[in-house]
């Protein structure tokens, strides 16, 4: 039912989002259930009139993929959801993943009018509402165009490689898309939670769409090891190919004793839980160890993801330790909010020097030292510099590693001809063009570990590239 | 799906199989491994790859079955097919150009060393081969070792075959031999005997490698499960190795690490023999 124009006046004015409802904190870390319930559509269509239709859209500038924000926006508002999921679709190929987890606070909804005066138009949560209102009535996949008789391979499967792939495929190319696990999505898959992206229900059907474009999924491929870039070229006959390999390298912090048994590095943490199920052991076979108390190094998305999947695995006190402020905490702000919610524990401005080993091997705790800010570093973030004499134990017996991920060497080390940047990561212009003619590559392998939004745009960007490459020739 | 197109029962523990996998056959070399998945919700494992042929686009794999995954894996028949099998990972061997070669399998250890002996081999080395099993039943690849080495000794701890005691009872007397150098020890088995066999020949100041077992998940250097402390560096074993000087492991920490799920694992194993029984009763 259509508002009322006076209702609408009021929607106009206020200067908060519609709350999204969501799981009780209580009960949620006792699942492994998504948190949020997103929108119905009411209030879908409420929050959408807090849009103010802006004649030139700030928002938008703020979107790594130029999705029309106004545009869907006004199809919410007058309750067209199955256009406004079209208008969506046109810029954005998995909307169902970016309406959950793009960082909103920091790119389109921090350009918002409305959060001048108040909270901006909750743009993520209504891209996520047409998302799931179009994977409940079951997506439409667009008509194929004519093939252009071009061979792209895509490699890996994360958001860089699905969107370069997914558009490769609308514009009539032969995408092959290898990946070396045997699934697909990337971070999405083994980094990003359950309860925070559904793997079967919401990514999986993402992923049947790319496929439905007519992209060929091969599973089980490590490019560089069961087939090389420059194979691909001179003996699989690909005219093209975009590099999406991601940053999966984890990095230790360097101190003693990381190696007992009982530190994990999140990389492993995550994706026994997420990829290989540990949390349904032994229905699943591969396992966990888990102790009482659990110390996450880091403060990013993927200390938060790792905090709250040690909660939901039992842990009675989870300890988020970060050497930095809260103000320098890089994780999404509703991550950060829901691992409060769910009673994390955060000691800032604290520094891990040592793990310490029980007579068996295993942690027993971890030594650490508390930190007060200087002068900003090459980041531009204040530099935590040791208080002398603050060393103090907490008493853990598992610790995980997250303080980031470099990219993997492995393709860098077998393709010839690829110019590198200075921490491992493929240069490439703005186009995605590499040094090597034909390859292009985009997502955190070239720009080292950042977000899923970032890396979808920048395998459009590619894909765009390589289409005018492959007319070329 | 890759399909199991051979099946061959080595023993009463071991079996071998050759598996369709004509990508990873095209590129396999020794010292490689793969790592397969039985079935959907199974645990990726690493297996050696044992032999391979490009012409038939297969891989051989040679197990032991110790625990759920083996043993499941072991009760699949020709025809049958694996969801998983994703390789070759790790670095090839580096084969050394000329000289002479003492390898050191022990029990299932004489499945990986088979293809490195047999490299050896084909390079036109001399290899005296070495190897060792509980008892005489367990001790396999035994013609196959003899058709590519210039020696072979056997030895099991029981004294049911070849000599009654452990391998390196046998490796003793060649590394004595002033009039016969060594180049090159390779050494594979369990972690306590290659660790052995690392501190027999440290004094002789002989190059010795060990192929590495410890617990992997991707196999492609993403996780980490797999570092070793290697000359006082951490190392991941599916990417740096899984060959290493055998002097500079610290087989402790190996060892301590390899037994983390050990509780887990025979939770795992119980739940699969029993609903094999139960599968069997109907
Ligand atoms: C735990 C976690 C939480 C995160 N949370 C957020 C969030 O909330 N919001 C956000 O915006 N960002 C988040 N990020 C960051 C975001 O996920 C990444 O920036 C993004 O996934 C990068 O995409 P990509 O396509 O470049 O690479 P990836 O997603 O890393 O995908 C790379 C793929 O390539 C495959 N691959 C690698 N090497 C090879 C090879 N040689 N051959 C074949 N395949 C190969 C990999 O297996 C993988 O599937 C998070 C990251 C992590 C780890
Ligand atoms: C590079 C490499 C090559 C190998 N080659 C061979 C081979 O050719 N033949 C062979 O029989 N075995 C080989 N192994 C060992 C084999 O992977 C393990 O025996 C197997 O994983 C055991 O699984 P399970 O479920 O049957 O036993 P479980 O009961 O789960 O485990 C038994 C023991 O195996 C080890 N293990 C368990 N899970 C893993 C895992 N995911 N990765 C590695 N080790 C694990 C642990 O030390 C554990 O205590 C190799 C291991 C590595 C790392
Ligand atoms: S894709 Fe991400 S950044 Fe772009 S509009 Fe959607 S939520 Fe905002
Ligand atoms: S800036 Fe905000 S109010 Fe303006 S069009 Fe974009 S979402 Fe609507
Ligand atoms: S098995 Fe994951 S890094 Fe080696």
């Amino acid at each position: 039912m259509p508002l009322e124009a006076e209702q609408v006046k009021l929607l106009r004015k206020m200067k908060e989002k519609h709350p999204m409802p969501e799981q009780d904190h209580a009960e949620r870390i006792k699942n492994f259930n998504e948190v949020p319930f997103g929108y119905d559509a009411e209030t879908a269509v409420k929050e959408a009139m807090r849009c103010l239709q802006c004649k030139d859209p700030a928002c938008v500038e703020g979107c790594p993929v130029e999705v029309d924000i106004p545009a869907f926006i006004k199809l919410i508002q007058e309750e067209r959801f199955a256009e406004g999921i079209k208008k969506l679709k046109e810029k954005n190929n998995l909307p169902a993943v970016c309406g959950r987890v793009c960082p909103q606070e920091s790119q389109c909804e921090s350009f918002c009018l409305r959060g001048k005066k108040g909270q901006p138009v909750a743009i993520g949560r209504l891209e996520r509402f047409l998302a799931d209102y179009e994977l409940a009535k079951g997506v439409e996949t667009p008509a194929g165009p004519d093939r252009t008789g071009r061979r792209v391979a895509i490699v890996g499967s994360g958001p860089a490689g699905l969107t370069a792939a997914g558009d490769l495929a609308r514009m009539g190319h032969e995408v092959v898309l290898f990946e070396a696990f045997h699934s697909t999505g990337g971070v999405l898959r083994y980094g990003i939670p359950e309860f925070r992206l559904p793997k079967e229900k919401i990514l999986q059907r993402e992923v049947d769409y790319i496929a439905g474009l007519g992209v060929d999924f091969r599973k089980n491929v490590v490019i560089g090891k069961t087939i090389t870039v420059d194979e691909l070229f001179d003996e699989e006959g690909f005219d093209a190919v975009f590099i999406g390999t991601g940053a999966g390298l984890p990095q230790f912090l360097g101190i003693p004793g990381e190696n007992l048994n009982g530190v994990y590095s999140a990389n492993e943490f995550l994706t026994r839980v997420n990829l290989m199920k540990a949390y349904l052991f032994p229905e699943w076979d591969t396992p966990i160890k888990l102790a009482k108390k659990v110390a996450v190094v880091g403060a990013g998305n993927v200390a938060m993801d790792s905090a709250r999947t040690a909660l939901r695995l039992g842990a009675e006190e989870v300890h988020i330790v970060y050497r930095r402020s809260d103000k320098e905490m890089p994780a999404r702000a509703e991550e950060i909010e829901h691992a409060k919610e769910e009673g994390v524990i955060f000691n800032l401005l604290t520094n891990p020097i040592e793990i310490i080993s029980d007579e068996n091997g295993w942690v027993k705790g971890m030594e650490c030292m508390k930190m007060e800010l200087g002068e900003p570093d090459d980041s531009g973030r204040a530099r935590p510099v040791p208080i002398k004499g603050s060393e103090f134990i907490f008493d853990v017996g598992t610790v995980v590693i997250a303080i980031g991920n470099s990219p993997n060497p492995l393709i860098p080390q077998t393709t010839s001809g690829l110019e590198l940047g200075r921490k491992g990561t493929i240069k490439a212009d703005d186009n995605g063009a590499t040094s090597r003619r034909g390859v292009y590559a985009g997502g955190d392998i070239v720009t080292g570990a950042a977000t899923v939004i970032l890396a979808m745009g920048a395998g459009k960007t590619a894909a765009r590239a390589i289409d005018r490459y492959l007319k070329s020739l | 799906m890759f399909k199991i197109v051979t099946k061959r029962v080595l023993s009463a523990v071991n079996k071998l199989m050759e598996i369709e996998a004509p990508l990873v056959a095209r590129k396999a070399r020794p010292g490689q491994f793969i790592i397969l998945r039985v079935r959907e919700n199974g645990e990726r494992i690493p297996l050696t790859v044992a032999d391979s042929s490009k012409e038939r686009g297969t891989i051989t794999i040679i197990f032991q079955e110790i625990g759920k995954t083996t043993k499941e894996l072991g009760s699949l028949q020709e025809g049958d097919y694996l969801s998983d099998f994703v390789g070759p990972l790790g670095r090839p061997m580096e084969l050394p150009s000329s000289g002479r070669v003492v390898a050191v399998g022990g029990g299932v250890g004489i499945a990986p060393i088979y293809p490195k002996v047999k490299a050896f081999y084909d390079a036109g080395l001399e290899v005296i081969s070495i190897i060792g099993a509980r008892t005489a039943d367990l001790l396999i690849l035994e013609d196959e070792m003899r058709a590519v080495s210039s020696e072979l000794h056997i030895c099991t701890d029981d004294g049911t075959k070849g000599h009654h005691g452990f391998v390196s009872d046998l490796l003793q007397p060649l590394l004595d031999d002033t009039s016969k150098k060594i180049d090159e020890i390779i050494a594979v088995g369990p972690l306590p005997m290659m660790r052995v066999v690392a501190e027999q020949t440290r004094p002789y100041g002989v190059k010795t490698l060990v192929s590495l077992n410890p617990i992997m998940v991707d196999g492609t250097g993403m996780c980490g499960c797999c570092r070793v402390t290697v000359g006082g560096e951490t190392k991941f074993s599916c990417v740096d190795g899984p060959v290493f000087d055998a002097h500079q492991v610290d087989f402790a920490e190996l060892t301590r690490r390899s037994r983390t799920y050990l509780d887990k694992e025979k939770i795992a194993l119980e739940k699969f023999e029993h609903e094999c029984r139960c599968g069997g009763e109907k």
